[in-house]
């Protein structure tokens, strides 16, 4: 069975089934005043304990797993929630351990009728505080325990905070829950402690007993059930090349890329949507040097509007954590036909009608994606880049454009940022060799290796027949490659690269030696470029 | 009364642990606290009617400050909200 994978590394254990809590009404209707009076005193005190309880298990706990708790605190006092309770012992005449469960009821329907998953996943929060309160008030016991021994992997319809909280988390292997997300307070609980998780795998759950032997993959969501030898086997080394690698990440990804002799290297991903920023972060990338943007445009009938483009492009600025983002504009051609720009089918589509190519040729189609991203980049700090420039006249003609969405915009009273890079991805042969007269006129260069190999060598990509001709390390690209890169330096414009090259190991002391500073690659390669960076 | 309004950087919008963050720093003032999405609004004291709200990231908030002291709640979420809600 497959879930969602919320918090990676693999586990193997026990399977533990914490089954989900019942609870009736009593039905008990009180006589008096006196017996609510009574009542809510119950409810108060109950209240007060569970706070004093939740407190003690702060103090214990780190920050960030104190926040979780303190959630908790404040819902237990809070007014909306304390109206319900009250309502319902003095309306109702019903006791506090019956007003509890109905009000509990009450505000986990209006979370779980909510649109946005976030807010679906507080009904778990509020479940958490209703059944702290009903424990209590009905006598049950407290919190949960764990059978002896060790190896467990938690089984549940859902779990609430203080369950993954209060389980003792060095006998707890993983949780595999039916319900629930990646922002379940659950699912943060075990990414803060490392421990791996599945949740949403539906009803296929059911059929795990208690003793099964579980593995669970916490990044592909893959739980199986009483697997083979051989299989565990295999996870086990997976598990042993999981934790290895990320010792590797941890002890990395906070270094700085700085070389022995002290000069600071930056090292960016190559993303294509705001999902794939926190992978990259993750990974320690300081900003992104390459947005795609061609995910926007495909898989649908028409051109994304500028608002849709906003929001997309909005969304990964807010996730950067104020690191710089390099938006590409659209970069598509007849290999990549979209079925509403009608691109006619061409014998040679990597040298035809194809990214800034079209745009200028499209002006209503660039317009609005200049226009989308001079919007967004109010959200953080981001640089516009062009593919596929051939010369300083199509470098003039994409600038002319932006300043055409600024004033678009301007006229409009559409808020936008001023001050917005725009600069040049380098990649064919022609605009290498006259990167002179382009950093007159670009605020960055970024080398795309990955065309310029193939136009330099005359060497289709993707042609297998021929991949052998396919050779970054031609002494003709790297000429190029350190031509581009000292031109850069000469007219005080900055100098990355986003193509494959960025993220070679076996390139980075040779691109580093050229004077390359910014690398942008694939989130995962960054801790191993790295590695190599602060032994230079 | 005093009004202010930011901008919920956070991309989660605003979370359960920001949002508890703001009804503690709100008790600490003798004010009513009232914040305001578009028409939708919610006292600052009750973590489910701020949840309620539904706030995303990128979205705007008002609040609204009234009481003795309210210059000074004001200055503290203009301090609470430099620091907080960027990326959670």
């Amino acid at each position: 069975m497959t879930g969602i994978g919320v918090s990676s590394g693999i586990a193997i254990g026990r399977a533990y089934w914490l089954r989900q809590r019942t609870a009736r009404i009593s039905g008990i209707l009180l006589a008096d005043a006196a017996a609510v009076q009574s009542e809510t005193g119950k409810y108060q005190r109950a209240v007060a304990a569970a706070i004093a309880g939740l407190e003690k298990l702060m103090a214990m706990e780190k920050e960030e797993e104190a926040a979780i708790l303190e959630v908790q605190v404040q819902l237990l006092q809070d007014p909306a929630w304390e109206e319900e309770v009250y309502r319902r012992i003095g309306e109702l005449r019903i006791p506090a351990r019956d007003a509890v469960l109905l009000a509990m009821e009450h505000f986990v329907e209006v979370f779980e009728k909510m649109e946005d998953d976030y807010l679906r996943a507080r009904a778990a929060d509020v479940k958490d505080m209703g059944w702290r309160l009903f424990q209590r008030l009905a006598g049950l016991p407290v919190g949960r325990q764990l059978p002896a021994g060790e190896g467990w992997i938690v089984v549940a319809e859902d779990l609430t905070p203080s369950d993954t909280l209060g389980l003792d988390a060095g006998r707890v292997e993983g949780f595999v829950t039916q319900t629930g997300g990646k922002t379940s307070h659950a699912a943060i609980v075990a990414r803060l402690r490392g421990i791996p998780a599945v949740t949403g795998v539906g009803e296929g759950l059911a059929a795990i007993a208690d003793g099964d032997e579980l593995v669970l993959d916490g990044e592909s969501g893959v739980v199986l059930v009483n697997p083979s030898a051989a299989v565990i086997g295999e996870y086990r080394q997976k598990r042993e090349d999981f934790l290895r690698r990320r010792q590797q990440l941890r002890a990395l990804k906070d270094r700085e890329a700085v070389t022995t002799d002290g000069v600071r290297v930056h090292l960016q991903a190559n993303i294509a949507s705001a999902e794939d920023m926190e992978q990259a972060l993750a990974f320690g990338a300081e900003g992104v040097g390459l947005l795609r943007t061609e995910l926007l445009f495909m898989h649908r009938d028409r051109l994304p509007t500028e608002e849709e483009q906003f929001i997309f492009y909005k969304n990964v600025l807010l996730r950067s954590g104020g690191h710089p983002v390099t938006i590409r504009t659209l970069d598509i051609g007849g290999d990549k036909p979209l079925p509403y720009l009608d691109l006619p089918k061409e014998e040679n589509p990597f040298l035809g009608y194809r990214a800034i190519r079209i745009c200028l040729d499209q002006k209503e189609l660039f317009l609005t994606q200049l226009r989308a991203i001079l919007r967004a980049a109010l959200f953080g700090p981001c640089r516009i880049m062009f593919p596929m420039i051939g010369s300083v006249e199509e470098l003039l003609a994409a600038k002319a454009a932006v300043a055409e969405a600024r004033r678009m915009l301007t006229a409009g009273g559409i808020a936008f940022a001023a001050e917005v890079p725009v600069g040049v991805m380098i990649e064919i042969p022609s605009a290498a060799l006259t990167a002179d007269l382009l950093a007159k006129e670009a605020d960055f260069f970024s080398i795309g290796t990955n065309d310029l190999c193939q136009y330099t060598l005359a060497v289709d990509r993707m042609n297998e027949k021929i991949a052998a001709l396919y050779d970054p390390f031609h002494p003709a690209v790297l000429k190029l490659i350190k031509m581009v890169i000292e031109e850069g330096q000469r007219a005080g414009i900055p100098v990355g690269m986003c193509g494959e090259l960025a993220g070679d190991v076996t390139a980075t002391q040779l691109l580093y030696r050229m004077g390359l500073r910014e690398f942008s690659m694939v989130a995962p390669a960054i801790p191993e470029v790295k590695n190599v960076i602060i032994r230079l | 009364m005093i009004t202010r309004e930011y901008l919920i950087l956070a991309p989660e919008g605003m979370h359960a642990r920001p949002a508890t963050a703001m009804v503690k720093l709100a008790k600490q003032f003798q004010v009513t606290v009232l914040l305001k999405k578009g028409e939708k609004k919610a006292k600052l004291n009750s973590l489910l009617s701020i949840l309620s709200l539904g706030i995303k990231g990128g979205e705007g908030v008002a609040l609204e400050f009234e009481g003795t002291g309210e210059a000074a709640a004001a200055e503290a979420f203009d301090t609470f909200f430099a620091n907080n809600l960027k990326d959670w």
